[in-house]
């Protein structure tokens, strides 16, 4: 990919028409110019986070708690470590907490006062995770916010909401679903959506199995154009 | 300060409307939104705490109108204008027109890799014991600065549960307005539904924060 700012025309756009597209270029130009940002560097960025990192990553921890008690038991203990004995550190991930959901206990995650979300595991945020309607509602309603995501829990399960309030991330370990004993650790793993580990969705039921709804188009690759 | 952010159960932003099949990205400037948002954020002259009250002290009608890498945009700016990267008269024509503020460094795409793997721990030791303990009773603080924090409206003189004693961590409310990091002990607290919401909550939610210890008090 080249960023010939000299040429503005060259670039790839598909929001010309997008003021605020003009407003990020600008600011880019400006910043590049001055020696200030290294516009490779925004490619690497984008890169990593487009095809690199993302929920794949929170679906193999996932996987592994399920399939490895050993490994769910270091993973309720001390997340940050067992999370990175699979290789996964760094930016929004330095301090990570799993939450494990029990028969009577769901747990849902918010960061009310931003965006504040495990992306060493998950990725960047989706676009509904950093509006206001989850955000002011997720604490005060999170029955009906789980209604809408088509996740209707019994009224006496306890809903725990965690507010990502501080630097603490927080990755959701649903219930490993029924009738999934013989399943290997990867195809586990294509049984946990990010919503689930978000906690506005369940996981996947192995007959439920689509490769196209699992994660966003483009992470790791898969269902994009 | 009570800002437009502060959004723990506010009413009328209508449903959640989740997206299905939904890309990482909407649209390219969402890409060099992330991109130049870390880049300018590696520069090293502001911290994520100071970042954030820059996002907060948007006006709420833009706040509420904006998308969230628009939100992040807005903010940037006036990051970079006030630590001297970059001026308003740049950003209304588009280029450059003086040298400004020389950074300490620049991330270069080399090193993207080992910078976002290690990313920036907040971390800290805190000589003094903690005050509280696994289940004791406490009260949040009922204050309303005009400076940051990230106590949320929402659970400000609520009693609740010390339900874990976490590290000490850079304290945001003075390290936003580059008054120093003085980390404090953390603690997730959890809140009955209706301590939070009063009768009509639902009578199975707990909602917990992670709160530093200056927003505490015993109960």
């Amino acid at each position: 990919m080249t960023h010939d700012h000299d040429h503005p025309h060259d670039h790839h756009h598909d929001n010309d028409l997008d003021p605020f597209a003009a407003r990020v270029r600008a600011l880019e130009t400006i910043l590049t110019e001055k020696g200030l940002i290294d516009p490779a560097a925004i490619d690497a960025i984008i890169e990593t986070y487009e095809h690199k990192v993302g929920p794949r990553n929170g679906a193999r921890v996932v996987a592994k708690a399920w399939s490895d008690q050993g490994f769910a038991e270091w993973l309720a203990e001390d997340a940050t470590a067992a999370i990175a004995s699979l290789g996964y550190t760094g930016r929004q991930g330095e301090h990570m907490q799993a939450v494990f959901n029990t028969p009577d206990t769901h747990n849902l995650v918010v960061c009310t006062l931003c965006s504040c979300y495990p992306w060493t595991v998950l990725g960047v945020p989706p676009v509904w995770y950093k509006a206001p309607a989850y955000r002011s509602r997720a604490v005060i309603d999170p029955r009906g916010v789980l209604a809408e995501f088509g996740t209707i829990l019994p009224e006496t399960t306890r809903i725990r909401v965690w507010d990502s309030t501080a630097e603490l991330r927080y990755l959701v370990v649903p219930m490993r679903p029924e009738e999934t004993g013989h399943l290997s650790e990867d195809e586990l793993a294509r049984l946990v959506t990010r919503d689930s580990m978000i906690g506005t969705g369940l996981p996947l039921r192995p007959g439920a199995l689509s490769p196209d709804a699992l994660w966003p188009a483009g992470d790791d690759g898969e269902g994009r154009g | 300060m009570n800002g437009p952010h502060d959004l723990g159960g506010q009413m009328g932003f209508g449903p959640v409307a989740p997206e299905t099949r939904e890309p990482v990205f909407h649209a390219d400037w969402e890409r060099r939104a992330l991109g130049v948002t870390l880049c300018a954020g590696a520069l090293g002259a502001w911290t994520i705490d100071e970042s954030r009250h820059a996002r907060e002290s948007l006006h709420p009608a833009i706040y509420y109108s904006a998308s969230y890498y628009e939100i992040w945009i807005r903010a940037l700016e006036t990051l970079l204008e006030r630590h001297g990267f970059v001026s308003a008269d740049e950003i209304e024509a588009g280029r450059p027109l003086w040298p400004g503020v020389r950074p300490k460094q620049v991330l270069h795409a080399a090193d993207v890799p080992r910078v976002l793997a290690r990313g920036g721990p907040c971390n800290r030791p805190v000589a003094a014991a903690p005050r509280f303990r696994e289940g004791d009773t406490v009260r949040t603080i009922n204050a309303h600065p005009e400076t940051h924090t990230r106590l949320p409206r929402y659970a400000r003189g609520k009693r609740g549960v010390i339900e874990a004693v976490r590290e000490g961590f850079v304290f945001p409310d003075t390290n936003a307005h580059g008054k120093g990091e003085n980390p404090e002990h953390v603690y997730t607290v959890a809140f009955e539904g209706r301590e939070l919401w009063g009768k009509g909550a639902d009578p199975a939610l707990t909602v917990s924060i992670d709160a530093w210890e200056s927003y505490l008090e015993p109960a």
